[in-house]
């Protein structure tokens, strides 16, 4: 693969940041757009924009094979059995509220579980508090242990009390890194009755995702970490189950008929998507889709993987520098969350900003995890496909630099 | 590390980011309140006590930060002692318009060494960290 080539697509790479060449290793939070998807977004607003269904005329016509294309290429994408399983959402946060509120809030009762994870983003905490405060239903949680992988053992005990009726967890911590074991988890949760939701923000640009391998009831996700545009997210859950789901959100185009008294609505997907549609994100999506699949997932996971081997490497040798979650040897997102001895994660960032090296800093919407490992915040590198090892050179050299500074 | 790095970091700066001063909850104080950056995690809760003359007799800070809020609520502690609560908002006020780039100390005497963090104006995404400390004290004399 020739990663130049690659990066050489994503025009905002190319500047400089306070005099030096930018690093962005910001990319767990979002990631760089390409030309390609860029373009599709200037291209539908400049010829085909109009609003969708219904439309008589030629524009809506051609928005509409647009927008419906984008829904087909993402069940393609995540090896969906129909394009009628995908709904479009703001992004993952909307698309785990969807579930929360039409699921969860019919069918959980007082005394069921909901199982969630110690490395949950707060996305996928707070809507299950939500869900079960107005339910009578508790929130549970798989404890993390000391190398922050999930308590399996925990998990079993939890799924054996027959009280989980869903599980929902992360495919890849946005603050740890770990690569959670979902395809067993969700066959675990099965065997004991519950449903299983996963959240792959995290892992669905990074590597080959496909829902019947993972084998959930639902899988989120959003466009942005995966160089599609913001706005955009997806809730793919299966048809059977969107089915028997009632409608959250009313408006224009998820009802059959509306009378004045009462209305009925249309099946999935529509019955989820009122009002009207995010429909040029939706083409900037397929057009990202396009992207990753012609670079293909699998050769993006083993560059992430060779990346953060090479990042991992120089953060164990700078003196104070603590990583969360597991060890070297195991394989994880392109990620990591550090803490150095004598510099607090924001002066870590502004010291790195200053050298044009994008980091973020803070608790990455995952409070629970900071509390998990005593520590208030962490500095995060997050990397992607194109990344290069040069940059992953400089975050090394300026976190030596910034040691010995704070360190004095 | 360039100019402004060591301008924002200087010796005097990580020195009470360090050793903060004054750290720990007072003995009966008169008011407290919390802080926070919500958007970072960061903790700041800090007690006061007025003397009979309902001057400021002492302040004192627990919480973790950044060297930024730390060295400004450890100066903080020490600038603040024997001032009126009025004069504490005055001095607020001073060291908001420094730090922000926005003006000039009306009474930079009285802010002393605070005044080493207006390198924090060349660092906007900062100035929530030098005020925190200082936001927490004027909700606690508020509240008082």
């Amino acid at each position: 693969m020739d990663w130049d080539a690659v990066r050489a697509e994503f025009p905002i790479l190319d500047q400089e940041v306070k005099g030096q060449p930018l690093v962005y290793l910001d990319n767990a939070a979002t990631s760089q757009k390409p030309r390609a998807v860029i373009q599709a977004l200037v291209d539908f607003y400049t010829r085909d924009n109009a609003n969708v269904h219904r439309g008589l005329h030629e524009l809506s016509h051609r928005a509409t094979l647009r927008y419906e294309g984008a829904r087909e290429k993402v069940a393609a994408f995540i090896g969906a059995a129909s394009e009628r399983e995908v709904i479009f959402t703001r992004g993952t946060t909307e698309a785990i509220n969807l579930v929360a509120q039409a699921w969860a809030g019919t069918q959980l009762q007082p005394g069921d579980a909901i199982l969630i994870t110690g490395m949950e983003h707060h996305s996928n905490i707070v809507p299950w508090q939500l869900a079960a405060e107005r339910s009578g239903a508790v929130v549970r949680h798989i404890p993390l242990r000391d190398d922050g992988t999930l308590d399996l053992e925990a998990a079993r005990a939890e799924l054996a009390t027959g009280r989980v009726k869903l599980l929902s967890c992360t495919h890849i911590s946005n603050s740890l890194g770990v690569v959670n074991p979902v395809a067993d988890l969700c066959a675990m949760a099965r065997a004991a009755g519950a449903l299983s939701l996963v959240d792959a923000a995290q892992s669905i640009g990074h590597r080959p995702v496909s829902v019947t391998e993972i084998g959930c009831d639902w899988l989120v996700f959003s466009g942005h970490k995966m160089v599609g545009p913001t706005g955009i997210g997806v809730l793919w859950g299966r048809e059977d189950l969107l089915n028997e789901m009632p409608p959250w959100q009313g408006g224009g185009e998820m009802i059959s008929k509306v009378t004045l008294e009462s209305s009925t609505f249309k099946k999935a997907p529509a019955r989820f998507e009122a009002g009207t549609p995010p429909i040029a994100e939706a083409v900037g999506l397929a057009a990202a889709i396009d992207f990753l699949e012609q670079v293909g997932r699998a050769a993006i996971w083993e560059h992430d993987q060779q990346l953060t081997r090479q990042a991992r490497a120089l953060l164990d040798a700078v003196p104070g520098l603590h990583v969360l979650g597991p060890g070297a040897e195991v394989e994880r997102g392109a990620l990591l969350s550090f803490t150095l001895e004598g510099a607090h994660p924001h002066d870590v960032v502004t010291v790195a900003d200053e050298q044009g090296v994008a980091l973020r800093a803070g608790h990455h919407c995952t409070q629970p995890v900071m509390r998990r490992f005593g520590v208030p915040s962490t500095t995060r590198a997050s990397f992607y496909f194109y990344n290069t090892p040069a940059e992953v050179e400089r975050l090394g050299e300026m976190l030596l630099d910034a040691a010995r500074f704070f360190q004095g | 590390m360039n100019d402004e790095l060591r301008e924002l970091y200087q010796q005097v700066i990580l020195d009470h980011s360090r050793k903060p001063r004054n750290y720990g909850a007072l003995d009966q104080p008169c008011c407290h309140a919390h802080g926070d950056n919500p958007s970072c995690g960061d903790e700041i809760d800090v007690y006061a006590r007025l003397g009979g003359d309902g001057r400021v007799e002492a302040v004192g800070f627990t919480g973790q930060g950044c060297a930024i809020s730390q060295a400004s609520a450890s100066m903080m502690t020490q600038k603040v002692r024997g001032q009126s609560p009025s004069t504490v908002r005055a001095m607020m006020e001073d060291f908001r318009r420094i730090v922000t780039g926005e003006g000039v100390a009306e009474n930079g005497d009285a802010l002393g060494e605070l005044q080493l963090l207006e390198g924090v104006q060349h660092f906007p995404q900062r100035v929530k960290c030098a005020m925190l400390a200082w936001r927490a004290l004027d909700a606690a004399l508020e509240g008082k």
